[in-house]
């Protein structure tokens, strides 16, 4: 019971995500079943476990996609569980998905654009960016990050695989993200692509925290600095990588035991 | 890094292609420009007959179905009521306006009565798209038609102030700076200037954040969601916007026909609007006017077309039944996905030659 994070939260009480008691029901099946976990402002956290561990409904809930059944979720100090998604996401909140979920129809630097957009002013605005629009420039920016600017003006119907994947980490990073979680964002990367991935993911700027659902554990206990391992929908282990590694429960369930 | 240097290679042509097509609208394309010379000198070469009936009519009902085309194809709102709102508009003109029922206009000047038809149609619209935007796919084409058939039903039977299925007849049209804005040709510069600012601001907004942003809710609302939008206002604001859009045409089609009655706004009008809207192309705001052009060229020809042939010349619909088929079997997006389509088959011969030793790369 004294893991890095839970040592971390009790000292400090400025947590940047907060999960008190979080239940997720689909009809009779609970998904989640008492989750609690604190997230400290710029902490790394991987959250592993085998499927139908309750991983995505965990960000699903967390970032409102469904409401939880019960309990409490807490983004730096506020209340946002009853709040829908997009309240979330402009108090900086961010997310990625397991499937890209992007806009086919647009090319690379719309998908940004709107991205950076989304959580500024003027959503609503008849008038079309200008050359100096600073948000056209942040889309630049941003688009330059994951190295898409060769095909910024494609349709992102056209992309490969691992484009998608790197767009879709982009959309996440736009504006001033306090907190992302990233959904799987390795799954059908090439090795170099994970290398690319792995350098996004560990030159974010130090505020900037997230959790990362991620079965590669060459890739996910490289960028983060605790692990939550999840199991039937309850949080079964915290604690540092190395300690979750050897932990024989955790060999026996999820690393000897492979996916199911 | 291998991944960006394939991808440079396979985006040069779209690149230019996109950038073409971030200037103004199709400013460096001929055939644009012979387009808009030919509708301002229409006057020139086209007797009254064409000009009101075929263009004129042309136009307002692609205005209409622009409205339309901006919901489904930007926002992926088929909406059915587009003729409705148009339809309320006219009656508000009609109502609020000087007809020959003076028991039910209030005889308003036309610079008060067609702000407030425009004003209480966008207001109409908005009403029912928040109603529609909570539902998707083909719960939302239900709603809608639901709404037009109401009101349908509705104008038939209330005489208070629609004056039931006799409609509201001889409204009057604008006389100002000594022209009669109803005669022939002014008329048709109207209709052309009312439609242009619409086709104008459609293509402009489809740029502007607000309609990327639609969109993008059109292809992923919960991944909008997730970057800080709100997709259900986004979603009836597009409405309000296509409501004005579809009011402006409702407007000119009161003036046009002096009259409004049941007729005008049944389901089948309703119904007539989508035809058209699909028939051109719901991926471009020309569609419209194109399927528009071809509504009007059958429903005004087909007749005589078919009483030559030995048939009932009521069956002009038969004619635009079968036009629709054919398209929607061979063109998803129209008359304007064919037309794409062959420039693209024109083009591209001469497009692989200079190509073919850069796709190995």
């Amino acid at each position: 019971m004294d893991s890095v994070a839970q040592r971390l939260s009790a000292v400090g009480a400025g947590a940047a995500l907060e999960l008190r008691g979080v239940t997720r029901l689909f009809g009779a099946l609970a998904a989640l079943t008492d989750v609690t976990m604190t997230v400290r402002p710029g902490e790394r956290r991987a959250v592993l476990g085998s499927n139908g561990a309750g991983k995505t409904t965990l960000f699903n809930c967390i970032t409102g996609d469904f409401a939880p059944s019960s309990g409490t979720i807490r983004f730096f100090g506020e209340d946002v569980t009853h709040f829908p998604p997009y309240e979330r996401i402009r108090r900086g909140l961010r997310r990625t998905y397991q499937i890209s979920a992007l806009f086919p129809g647009l090319t690379v630097q719309d998908n940004v654009y709107l991205a950076c957009r989304g959580v500024s002013r003027g959503r609503f605005s008849f008038l079309r960016p200008g050359q100096n629009d600073a948000l056209m420039h942040a889309a630049d920016n941003l688009v330059q990050a994951v190295h898409l600017s060769a095909v910024k003006d494609q349709r992102v119907a056209e992309l490969a695989h691992g484009q998608q994947r790197q767009l879709e980490i982009a959309l996440a990073l736009a504006g001033a993200p306090r907190f992302v979680l990233f959904d799987e964002p390795a799954a059908g990367l090439s090795p170099t692509e994970r290398a690319e991935l792995i350098e996004i993911l560990t030159s974010l700027p130090a505020h900037i925290g997230y959790i990362i659902i991620e079965h590669d554990m060459d890739v996910a206990l490289r960028v983060v600095e605790s692990v939550t391992m999840m199991h039937n929908g309850r949080v079964f282990k915290e604690g540092v990588p190395e300690e979750i590694q050897s932990d024989p429960e955790v060999q026996e369930l999820y690393l000897g035991g492979g996916h199911e | 890094m291998s991944l960006a240097q394939d991808a440079r290679v396979a985006a040069r042509p779209a690149t230019m292609a996109q950038r073409a097509a971030r200037t103004w609208p199709e400013i460096n394309n001929p055939a644009a420009w012979v387009v808009a010379v030919i509708l301002l000198i229409m006057p020139l070469i086209a007797n009254g007959f064409f000009l009101i009936e075929i263009f004129a009519s042309t136009l307002i009902l692609g205005t209409m179905a622009l409205s339309l085309m901006f919901l489904a194809g930007y926002g992926g709102m088929v909406s059915l009521m587009q003729l409705t709102i148009a339809g309320f508009s006219a009656y508000m003109v009609a109502v609020f306006g000087i007809s020959g029922n003076a028991n039910i206009s209030l005889g308003w000047p036309w610079w008060l009565a067609v702000p407030m038809a425009l004003a209480l149609a966008t207001a109409f619209g908005t009403l029912g798209g928040a109603l529609a935007v909570r539902t998707e796919g083909i719960y939302t084409i239900m709603i809608t038609l639901a709404i037009g058939a109401a009101f349908y039903y509705f104008t038939n039977q209330n005489w208070a102030i629609f004056n039931g299925h006799t409609g509201i007849n001889t409204v009057a049209t604008p006389h100002f700076w000594g022209v009669n804005w109803r005669a022939d040709i002014p008329f048709y510069y109207v209709v052309l200037a009312v439609a242009a600012l619409c086709y104008f601001a459609v293509e402009y907004l489809s740029r502007a954040p607000f309609g990327l942003a639609l969109q993008g809710v059109r292809d992923n609302p919960r991944r909008m969601a997730a970057l800080g939008f709100n997709v259900n206002a986004h979603r009836i604001a597009a409405y309000a916007f296509a409501s004005f859009v579809a009011a402006l045409a409702g407007v000119l089609q009161v003036w046009n026909y002096r009259q409004i009655s049941p007729g005008s706004v049944s389901v089948g009008a309703c119904i007539d609007v989508l035809i058209i809207a699909v028939v051109g192309g719901i991926t471009r705001p020309i569609g419209p006017f194109i399927g528009a052009l071809i509504f009007v060229l059958l429903r005004t020809f087909a007749l005589d077309f078919l009483v030559r042939l030995g048939l009932d010349g009521n069956r002009f619909r038969l004619l635009i039944g079968l036009g629709f088929l054919a398209i929607v079997f061979w063109s998803s997006d129209g008359v304007i996905g064919l037309w794409q389509r062959w420039r693209q088959s024109q083009r591209r011969p001469a497009a692989n030659q200079p190509g073919r030793g850069r796709g190995h790369g």
